[in-house]
């Protein structure tokens, strides 16, 4: 405990002597999180946030020294958390690289692909997308078609891939394709990493409902791949894409609670309804409001349960399904309550009579409605759980 | 706290499950509800769990209790819920020994801690008044200062095994008015008290609950529990940490009648085809399966709230969380098991039924989940 002690110290020693005073600042929205990669630009700050952080490794606190990562504990790591947090400081780097493809090489990734895409990952060089679903596969992912076709130490690849996040924004892509189209579907899928930047790659930005374009289409005519860059088995990549998945839908359920602060809905509820006695002056609308923090608190002691089980030798099974589904269902209710708490104020689309904080609501409360689609529909989750927690028949 | 079990606390568990499942049927539990019994629930049984040190396991040692955590208690509290086991742990411990524990003298500690440990007595907590609702400030019932001692006039009803018990805890109004917090006082008396009637009830879950008059029931000064006028806070520390333990309880009643529903599932047929590979019923499996797993770290986190020593508003708040989910949960687990099981649910015949009546009976016990989200949300400043 002294040694842990005494790297607290240490650490909030060099954080203050190393963040530049621009991180400290909270992110005003989404567009402030540093996903590093070669296409971006970010502030003189940001960079220099990441650069000081990647050469301690600190962007990947616990990965492996030898890839760059910063080697630590988890104990240290949570101290290093629990120091950034205390000086609110921003994340240096966030990604799929970090959350998905990273940890994924670090279990089933050979030496060499370890070598030369974790250390990318870490300095925030690369950024990562994933090429999953297609036009003719969504639900039912494991039907896509995008075929890739041996030729020499290379794959071919021809078809389409959509919903991709940020495709237009990343530089390399994790893909799924069909390595043979006779076998049973489960086992003629293979798992690639992908240079956006090769030869027959393009790429083109959907909009939604929202007005934003967070997701893009990406086409794939005779691009050619190298076999070297093959995670797994040729033909077994199932297996590795439910594992990534796996990460996804952890991550997705975190992602949520972060981003509001805590009392956001009840702020909005005394501005827009009033006060009585010092409470939410509309009953029902309290009520509302406290069964979303309330459903919230359960959720986040439920992920606290499966991370303590995790640690105690215990890691999640097909039950983590439940955080996917009941963290996208209970954001899109959190998102709902707050329009109904703006009444007509949440009607706006841009321009005036609207505040911008009413516009964003709209827009999170269109785009929320995603959520329970992205990522293995809740009625996919709630499959999983009945077949795999529960065991029910087919 | 980590949110995980020990393994001293699987054992615990394993143990209380064992226990259950050997000696405590759910026949058992018919025959206690369909027979004449005057004590409806089993002495025996009683007498055993002492032994095994469950009855005083949240009490100290040097009161004759295991000094465990209420981590443990849960865990007991969850078995004996998946077998709707009616012995006296909520009235008794949750309840009545709580009252003393934490407001009572030295003299009453030694007085009633060590025979309720021991399985000898039970206690009771009169506090439920006619129009009351779930506001345990709403007393009505008045102690009058009489002769060096108080005299007591007032009517208590759906009092949890108030027609077993050894000794009553009675709250009553001493100053101030009808839903004031300040100005109660709590008293233990003895049920053989002159002035004391005791008529038992007949509730839908089948278990013991009683209507206890007080035509003014002289009691000597000792029998106040904590300071006259101050026992308002007292009643919610105690109120708090039995609905925690009844939570608890709710968690394994939740659970079994689930475990029933799947098992139904899997095995009922129709068109050919067991109904649970019917998507209709798979999903509302998946989603109650989902409600049981944040009931379950509701009750874990409650527990460890109170063995965290943390303060008097931070057990509150943990405790409405957990009723207000189990009692949602509790009564959907109870709705769907029904449901799912069809026809035969909803005949006297099957078991699925007594745990929808348990359900509503605990929901509505210590105030039901939209009094406790205004509860939360009040403990939270909105």
């Amino acid at each position: 405990m002294a040694d842990l002690e005494t790297f607290r110290e240490e650490t909030r020693r060099w954080l203050v002597a190393n963040a530049p005073a621009a991180v400290y600042a909270p992110l005003a929205s989404a567009d402030d999180i540093c996903w590093g990669g070669r296409k971006a630009h970010y502030p003189a700050d940001v960079t220099r946030w990441l650069g000081v952080m990647a050469e301690r490794g600190w962007t990947a606190p616990m990965w492996p020294r030898e890839y760059g990562g910063g080697g630590l504990s988890r104990a240290e790591a949570k101290v290093l958390a629990e120091e950034m947090g205390k000086l609110h400081l921003r994340p240096p780097l966030t990604g799929f690289g970090l959350t998905m493809i990273g940890p994924l090489l670090l279990q089933e990734g050979n030496d060499a692909q370890k070598r030369e895409h974790l250390p990318k990952i870490v300095r925030g060089e690369i950024r990562w997308c994933q090429g999953y679903s297609e036009p003719g596969a969504g639900s039912d992912l494991a039907g896509l078609q995008t075929r890739a076709a041996r030729d020499g130490d290379v794959f071919v690849l021809n078809g389409q891939k959509v919903w991709t996040s940020y495709a237009d924004k990343a530089d390399w892509m994790f893909v799924l394709v069909r390595t043979d189209p006779e076998a049973p579907k489960h086992n003629g899928i293979s798992f690639l990493l992908m240079d956006m930047e090769t030869p027959g790659v393009s790429v083109r930005p959907i909009k939604l409902i929202s007005g934003a374009s967070p997701f893009c289409e990406t086409f794939l005519s005779d691009v050619r791949v190298p076999i070297v860059n093959v995670v797994g088995p040729v033909n077994g990549g199932w297996r590795i894409a439910k594992m990534l998945l796996g990460f996804e839908r952890t991550m997705i359920a975190d992602a949520f609670k972060e981003r509001d602060d805590k009392q956001r809905l009840v702020t909005l509820a005394r501005r827009y309804l009033g006060e009585q006695n010092g409470r939410v002056a509309d009953p029902l609308v309290r009520d509302h409001i406290a069964q979303v923090e309330m459903d919230q608190a359960c959720l986040d002691l439920t992920l606290a349960r499966a991370r303590d089980g995790a640690k105690a030798g215990r890691p999640p099974g097909p039950e983590s399904s439940i955080f996917k589904y009941y963290g996208t269902e209970l954001n899109q209710r959190r998102r709902a309550l707050a329009l109904d708490v703006l009444g007509p104020q949440a009607l706006g689309w841009e321009g005036p009579g609207f505040d911008d904080e009413e516009l964003r609501a709209t827009r999170d409360w269109l785009r929320s409605r995603g959520n329970t689609i992205e990522g293995g529909t809740s009625e996919v989750q709630l499959n999983i759980i009945a077949k795999r927690v529960l065991g029910l028949p087919d | 706290m980590a949110l995980v079990l020990t393994e001293e606390q699987e054992l615990l568990r394993d143990t209380a499950r064992g226990f259950v499942a050997g000696r405590s049927s759910l026949k058992r539990i018919r025959a206690l509800r369909d027979g004449v019994d005057r004590d409806g629930f089993s002495r025996d049984l009683w007498r055993e769990m002492a032994r095994l040190g469950w009855v005083g396991i949240v009490l100290p040692e040097p009161h004759g209790g295991l000094g465990l955590g209420y981590t443990e208690l849960a865990l007991v509290m969850e078995e004996l819920g998946k077998g709707l086991a009616p012995e006296p742990m909520l009235s008794t411990v949750l309840l009545g020994a709580n009252a003393i524990l934490l407001g009572g003298s030295e003299a009453q500690r030694a007085a009633h801690l060590p025979a309720v440990a021991a399985g000898e007595r039970l206690l009771a907590l009169a506090h439920q008044e006619p129009h009351g609702r779930y506001d345990v400030h709403h007393v009505e019932t008045r102690a009058e200062r009489a002769a060096g001692g108080w005299a007591l006039r007032g009517e208590k009803t759906q009092v949890l095994d108030g027609q077993v018990a050894d000794f009553l805890i009675i709250s009553a109004r001493t100053s101030r008015n009808v839903r004031d917090a300040d100005g109660i006082t709590l008293f233990v008396i003895p049920p053989d008290a002159a002035g004391v009637a005791i008529q038992r009830q007949a509730r839908l879950d089948g278990r013991n609950a009683a209507i206890v008059r007080l035509d003014g029931v002289r009691v000597d000064a000792d029998a106040v529990v904590g300071a006259p006028d101050r026992g308002g806070p007292l009643l919610g520390r105690m109120i708090d940490r039995a609905t925690i333990g009844l939570a608890a309880e709710m968690l394994g009643g939740m659970t079994a009648a689930f475990e029933m529903t799947i098992e139904y599932l899997k095995t009922r047929r129709q068109f050919d085809v067991p109904i649970g590979s019917f998507q209709g019923l798979k999903h509302r499996a998946a989603k109650l399966f989902c409600e049981l797993e944040l009931a379950r770290s509701s009750v874990m986190h409650a527990a460890r709230t109170v063995d965290e020593a943390r303060d008097d508003a931070a057990v509150a708040r943990a405790a409405s969380l957990a009723k207000a989910r189990c009692a949602d949960a509790f009564v959907l687990a109870g709705y769907e098991g029904v449901q799912m099981h069809g026809g035969i649910g909803m005949t006297d015949e099957h078991d699925i039924g007594l745990y929808l009546k348990r359900a509503r009976v605990a929901e509505k016990t210590f105030g039901d989940a939209a009094w406790h989200r205004d509860r939360f949300a009040a403990l939270d400043g909105y």
